[in-house]
């Protein structure tokens, strides 16, 4: 308890502190101009017209950053620049004075430039790329009160669950991209359903894999709930528009490509039934109203992909419908509930009553967005509702689709009450701090996201013709024939569904105090899948320690000995495979230099192997290098030996230098593993000769040499072939070696540099484990 | 090492060794030499400095760190090869901008883009080279 309070103090502001920053201000400005950007493509998206924006990034492999601006990306980008240009601004206020306000700025606005990518991107990899960059910047995000450990704990979670899901997601797409020939989703979706195709069941299996870690479906949805440890102006962000709907947008994106199998069907019926159904009971178990709202996410995430399962117009339209009024409703109690935290001190569902004399405003806002929750017309909420049961009447499984879809409608019912109603009207407890109105940059967000969502259901021909119908078009590929948002869609099964859901939802807000402890004791005694991920999570660190203890000896010598077997072995096997031919050692030709130079390599090996001095062992080493330098230079390759000779000093200084300290090398102890090592020495050299001379003995191909003599004076200007080579030819293979020096330098100034310090770090990761 | 003999040779040594790194660089492109050579004839110069005078001196001669050297070197050949990007060729494509002339005939000399790839190679490994000798030489 003690821990989330000090994680509050460090969350909230100081209300005197100046909110009008440059971060904020710069942050909210520009998204709110993307938002108009998007605006004005309205009228030529509901037209349906798709915007395609292209850029080649690596034409090669088809991979392009390619954007696609049609009703579904249309109304996803509208809904993060919208409600994200809000929420900056409710964040610049929120976090006003905290210390690391700029750093939260910058991540959240990274987060919406990656989740608009992710919903603009036409081509697979593209969007990929951002999906990932979604998992990351949420992680950054979730993560931001970095001093809690709970909180580090829980967006590690969210970014190792979402990222394995993004792995597969990466499969996935890849064996779209190499099966169809193109990455493109305009291409793959005007294709037609790949149902049927080769790897059809793979490709799924893969994508949902990835979209249902993503969206939070049961089982992989405790993340979740846990990103709660988010400020509040996150959780409204990742929870309302973005992050999460990820998941649901991919899978509404490829619903021409993927749909049309029985498979399909029946994952996300199942998955989004259950996901709905199981959130709905733990929304209104949660006594926290910011946990609670996490779960009406997640059983609103359920909801969106079990109609996405469909393939209807109503189906899809419920979907779409409800994905909107969603994003509003939910944002702006996120919203409110961070006003009231930030005005009483606290979230907690039972204390929280009578707050609406302090604070009229918020508590209208949050009432609105309550009654399109819970569905009441003549919200929007009420409509989708409506269009929602028609289209479950439309689908697969009807019965069931019927039946979950009224179990989770009537819980949100009540868990609409539970969070918009009790802590505006309802009884008050005991809080923390006399309530107060919150400040205007922290009402704006809720009162237009509240009034919008009245708005659309009072015109619902307006946002059906601008909004859902588009997307809708979007998702099944082709126009749908419209007119299904009414207020009034006559007497029907519908209406009546929707009368029995206010019936039951009312009851069980009445209810809801009893509800809410027994199901505290059905969850006291299911398996807790919270507590199972960290249970595997230190399974997998003790099998990272084994495999370090068995691998990761300390002895150079037994490394090298592993090094040089397989050295050994991966020479040797192709050698015996190959078709049997003479090896011929032509020594005739040697001249007198050339036998100076082998002997004076060979007095070099037997130095180093029969010296018990360390310095004369180097020595020895250095000798070899200066004459393997100096065959370089009778075959002229002057570049190459300068770089050996220089390569070979700089060796043996640096290792004099550290040596003179070592002591004498243990002859005792060195006796009993010789014999191997000489074995193995001799092995890996005669197989390496043997190997060369074969080279030799082939016709020797010169078309690169004459292409780099002919083209390195005409093409690159230079007259030294190794050095154009090196900084035009193959320049970007030098920037790869160049890197590498830098981190093998960095590596290892690390370890001579961190030696000293290793015990105070050991002390700290032990007080870090407590 | 302390013989009054090394330290006084090494000074002369030392500059000779560095300007010599330098010549290296600059002729690589047509001769022998280039930023590897070059950067690695340099770091002996240093290396050299350091073990007649000690590493701290050396340090103190270097003016800047080695490590920052050595990313700074990474940040000049990267730039290079971005450079292309601005005239519509692939990444890493050497451009050349002749002075006084239209071709490596006529011009009197060039500006381009795959010297300072070079030189951010000399810079990286003389910066990498002695990051890793100071750090020896003030472990051991």
């Amino acid at each position: 308890m003690a821990e989330s309070r000090d994680g509050k103090m460090a969350e909230h502001s100081d209300p005197n502190a100046p909110w009008v920053t440059f971060a904020g201000m710069a942050t909210t400005a520009i998204t709110a101009a993307l938002f108009v950007f998007f605006l004005q493509y309205l009228p030529v998206v509901a037209a349906g017209a798709p915007v395609l924006w292209t850029w080649d990034w690596i034409p090669s492999l088809q991979i392009r950053m390619s954007f696609w601006l049609d009703g579904l990306s249309l109304m996803f980008a509208l809904l993060i620049t919208g409600i994200g240009a809000f929420v900056m601004l409710y964040a610049a206020r929120y976090l006003a004075g905290h210390p690391h306000y700029n750093r939260f700025a910058l991540y959240l606005f990274s987060f919406m430039l990656s989740m608009l990518g992710l919903v603009l991107a036409d081509n697979l990899i593209t969007l990929f790329v951002f999906w990932e960059l979604t998992t990351f910047t949420s992680y950054l995000l979730i993560g931001f009160s970095h001093t809690d450990p709970k909180s580090r704990r829980n967006a590690l979670q969210a970014l190792l669950l979402t990222a394995a899901g993004g792995l597969a997601l990466l499969a996935g797409f890849i064996l779209i991209g190499v099966t169809q020939g193109t990455f493109e989703l305009s291409e793959l979706n005007a294709a037609g359903s790949l149902a049927g195709q080769p790897y059809y069941t793979g490709i799924l299996i893969l994508v949902l894999l990835g979209a249902f870690t993503k969206s939070a479906q049961v089982p992989f949805h405790f993340w979740l709930p846990n990103a709660m440890a988010a400020p509040t102006p996150v959780s409204a962000y990742l929870h309302s528009a973005t992050m999460v709907k990820g998941g649901v947008y991919l899978l509404a994106r490829m619903h021409p490509s993927l749909s049309g199998s029985d498979a399909w069907v029946w994952a996300l019926t199942i998955f989004g039934a259950i996901t709905a159904v199981f959130a709905s009971f733990m929304a209104l178990r949660q006594i926290d109203l910011k946990q609670t709202l996490a779960y009406t996410t997640l059983m609103a995430l359920g909801t969106l992909t079990m109609f996405l399962a469909g393939s209807s117009g109503y189906a899809i339209t419920a979907a779409m419908t409800f994905l909107l009024v969603h994003s509003l409703y939910k944002a702006c109690l996120f919203l409110t509930i961070g006003v009231v935290d930030h005005a009483t001190g606290t979230r907690d569902a039972d204390v929280l009553g009578g707050l609406a004399r302090a604070m009229p405003i918020t508590a209208t806002m949050a009432a609105l967005a309550g009654l399109a929750m819970a569905g009441i017309p003549p919200f929007l909420g009420f409509i989708a509702k409506e269009v929602a049961y028609a289209g479950a009447l439309t689908m697969a499984f009807t019965v069931f689709v019927v039946l979950m879809s009224f179990a989770a409608f009537a819980l949100m019912f009540a868990v609409a009450a539970i969070v918009a109603y009790r802590p505006f009207f309802g009884p008050q407890g005991a809080l923390p701090r006399k309530p107060h109105e919150g400040p205007w940059p922290m009402l704006i967000g809720p009162v237009t996201m509240a009034v919008l969502g009245l708005l659309a259901g009072l015109m619902p021909g307006v946002s059906a013709y601008w909004l859902v119908e588009p997307a809708v078009a979007a998702v099944m590929g082709a126009p749908d024939e419209g007119g299904r948002l009414k207020l009034w869609a006559g007497f029907n099964l519908p209406l009546v569904l929707s009368l029995l859901t206010f019936a039951v939802g009312f009851y069980l807000y009445r209810v809801h105090v009893e509800l809410r402890a027994r199901l505290a004791r059905i969850e006291a005694q299911a398996p807790d899948l919270d507590a199972r991920w960290d249970w595997l999570l230190d399974r997998f660190m003790d099998f990272a320690k084994l495999q370090t203890r068995v691998i990761q000896t300390g002895v150079m010598r037994q490394y090298l000995f592993a090094t040089f077997t397989v050295l050994a072995l991966a020479i040797l096997v192709p050698l015996v495979m190959r078709p049997v031919g003479g090896v011929t050692l032509a020594l005739a030709g040697l001249s007198f230099i050339e036998w100076g130079v082998a002997l004076l390599i060979l007095a070099g090996t037997f130095l180093v192997v029969l010296t018990s001095s360390r310095i004369a062992a180097l020595v020895g080493l250095g000798v070899v290098g200066i004459g393997v330098a100096l065959i370089f230079i009778i075959y002229s390759a002057p570049d190459v030996a300068i770089t050996q000779l220089l390569v070979e000093l700089l060796v043996v200084v640096l290792l004099a230098v550290a040596l003179l300290k070592m002591p004498h090398l243990d002859p005792g102890r060195k006796q009993e593993h010789r014999p191997a090592d000489a074995f193995l020495a001799v092995v890996v050299g005669a197989l390496t000769t043997i190997v060369l001379l074969l080279v030799v003995d082939g016709p020797f191909d010169r078309r690169l040499t004459d292409f780099f003599e002919a083209a390195s004076w005409t093409e690159a200007f230079g007259r030294n072939i190794v050095n154009v080579i090196l900084v035009d030819f193959r320049t970007l293979d030098t920037f790869g070696e160049i890197a590498v020096v830098i981190v093998a330098a960095l590596g290892a100034y690390a370890l001579l540099k961190g030696g000293l310090k290793r015990g105070t770090e050991g002390e700290a990761e032990k007080g870090d484990r407590e | 090492m302390n013989s009054i003999i090394f330290t006084a040779g090494a000074r002369i040594l030392v500059a000779l060794l560095f300007v010599f790194s330098l010549f290296m660089l600059l002729r690589g492109h047509h001769l022998p030499g280039g930023g590897f050579i070059g950067g690695l004839l340099g770091a002996i110069s240093f290396i050299v400095y350091a073990l007649a005078c000690g590493s701290g001196e050396a340090r103190a001669a270097l003016r800047v760190s080695p490590e920052g050297l050595a990313i700074v070197g990474l940040g000049v050949a990267l730039a290079a090869g971005m450079v292309s990007v601005f005239f519509g060729d692939p990444l890493f494509t050497g451009q050349w901008y002749w002075v006084g002339g239209d071709s490596y005939e006529t011009a009197l000399f060039s500006i381009n883009s795959v010297l300072v790839f070079d030189i951010g190679v000399y810079l990286v490994v003389l910066g990498g080279i002695l990051s890793l000798a100071f750090a020896f030489d003030e472990e051991t």
